[in-house]
């Protein structure tokens, strides 16, 4: 289908959607010409700030994470090498979701029991399933950023003095963000995503809130096409932002 | 320090890259201010053996001496590599930094020097390998053999009393080949004591005090360079030299 076409599908299910007639569409609940509907699209998108807020911690935790499991997972001895690969492999491995219910219900019984008392809510519950998951994806970005660094560079670093941590400062990790940044930058568009996950253990988000709203107005199709477009709206201005990285990273790599 | 003490002393060394061994029960000792030049076919070990002496390869069995200081932990290797300089033949020059910040980085880093120090230093030993003008540049600004000329002036910025050459030439065009070579000789002639890597003849000619020939990970002969170009006595040497020396 093309663009063309499935825009003017839209318009014509949207307008057809409009006469609110019974058993037929019913976009009258989130109208912003009635004080109900306008009601219902202020519920709806004041969860842009919870996503928003979820997403950027989960993925800034999930950004230093990554980067304490990748470096031992790129030394020489084996055993600083293994754990991080076993992490890496045994996190990718698990679906969100049941991540999700375990650290939201079973975690804060598992602290429990080793003496140390913290409720998790839903919020930070959310936020270090997602960091943990996203982790082990943000790990290996780092991995092939650092290794399409020349050996040569970190040896030329050796001998003019520099230590493991002023060389990856000073002569590595200046060179390799250039590689890391915009598959970083992309990994943000799947937190994004997954945060609608949030919504099953009660995080009042974007989802959350749709899901609430389908309850009181049964209006399923409406009130999901607006949280699709929502999302959609969101994920293209990441998308936008990652397209100017990729580029402004690239034109400094022909200088 | 008393005339006895050696640069480097290797005893006994062995090297094993899985079940290759590239490096079979290598003797060597090197006097200060000593210029060793060591020649031999491809995959002979020769990068291997002065990777050996700053640490870059660990080795499997033997001892390696530096200056009195024995490698043995992370600690020892970090004195060594303190008194040694590594030019390797790709250059390794760090790419997002101007030739200046190359120089600096690490007498500020790692020896604390202040910046002025540093820099004034580096300035210093741009004009020894006579590149001053370039010091604001990138290193790809700059052609092969100057890359090459600010690898050596970043490790004489640290001061290193042994330094090591891995084919310093091997990756330049003909035509820049002598500027970087009449850097190092002058190195030579002030006394830097060194083990270069190098096919070039009519360098180790110039420079060497002795010439070291390796084959299959073995130091197979070792002689001044009169005697070792004139007379050698190994066969294996001399086909080896036969081939170098025709073009
Ligand atoms: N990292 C490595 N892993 C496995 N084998 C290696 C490694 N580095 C070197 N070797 C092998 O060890 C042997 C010696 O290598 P080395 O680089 O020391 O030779 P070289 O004399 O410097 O040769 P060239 O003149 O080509 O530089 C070669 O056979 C090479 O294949
Ligand atoms: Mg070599």
């Amino acid at each position: 289908m093309t663009l063309k076409t499935s825009i003017a599908l839209a318009c014509i299910l949207f307008v057809a959607g409009c006469s609110a007639a019974p058993g037929a569409w019913g976009w009258y609940v989130i109208d912003p010409r009635t004080t109900s509907g306008y009601n219902n699209i202020r519920f709806l998108l004041n969860g842009f700030g919870a996503t928003i807020l979820l997403s950027l911690i989960a993925a800034s935790l999930s950004m230093v994470i990554g980067l304490l499991v990748a470096l031992p997972g790129m030394s020489s001895n084996r055993w600083l090498r293994y754990p991080s690969r076993i992490y890496i492999e045994f996190i990718r491995a698990i679906p969100l979701l049941p991540m999700l219910f375990w650290v939201f219900y079973g975690l804060p019984v598992v602290l429990k029991s080793i003496g140390i008392s913290v409720s998790i809510d839903a919020f930070w519950g959310a936020i270090i399933t997602l960091a943990i998951s996203d982790s082990a994806f943000t790990a290996e970005i780092y991995r092939a950023g650092i290794q399409s660094i020349n050996k040569g560079q970190t040896e030329a670093a050796k001998t003019v003095g520099l230590n493991y941590a002023q060389t990856m400062r000073y002569v590595v990790m200046p060179q390799a963000i250039k590689r890391i940044l915009p598959p970083l930058a992309n990994q943000f568009i799947y937190i994004v995503k997954m945060s609608a996950f949030a919504s099953v253990i009660g995080m009042q988000e974007l989802t959350r809130r749709a899901n609430e709203l389908v309850v009181t107005e049964y209006r399923p199709l409406e009130i999901y096409s607006l949280l699709i477009l929502e999302y959609l709206v969101l994920v293209l201005i990441i998308s936008f932002f990652v397209r100017w990285l990729e580029r402004k990273m690239g034109s400094d790599e022909s200088k | 320090m008393s005339n006895k003490s050696k640069a480097i002393e290797i005893h006994a060394l062995n090297k094993w890259y899985g079940s290759y061994q590239a490096l079979k029960d290598i003797n060597l000792t090197v006097d200060h201010g000593e210029r060793i030049v060591v020649c031999g076919p491809s995959g002979s070990g020769k990068s291997t053996l002065i990777r050996c002496v700053n640490s870059l390869e660990v080795h499997d069995s033997g001892q390696i001496i530096v200056d009195e200081i024995e490698m043995k932990d992370d600690e020892s290797i970090h004195e060594i590599r303190s008194e040694v300089g590594m030019v390797f033949q790709q250059f390794n020059l760090f790419p997002h930094l101007t030739i200046l910040q190359n120089l600096t980085l690490g007498p500020i880093k790692a020896r604390g020097m202040s910046k002025v120090d540093a820099e004034e230093r580096a300035m210093r030993y741009l004009e020894r390998v006579r590149i001053p003008d370039q010091a604001h540049k990138k290193p790809s600004e700059l052609s092969g053999g100057q890359q090459q000329r600010v690898a050596i002036a970043r490790s004489l910025c640290m001061e290193p009393k042994i330094m090591l050459f891995d084919e310093p030439t091997s990756a330049l065009d003909p035509e820049m080949i002598s500027e970087v070579l009449d850097v190092i000789v002058d190195l030579a002639e002030d006394g830097m004591t060194m083990i270069c890597v190098t096919h070039e003849m009519g360098f180790a000619r110039r420079a060497a005090d002795r010439m070291i020939f390796m084959d299959h990970g073995e130091i197979i002969e070792t002689g001044k360079p009169e005697e070792f170009f004139e007379a050698p006595k190994s066969e294996r040497c001399r086909k080896f030299l036969s081939q170098i020396l025709q073009h």
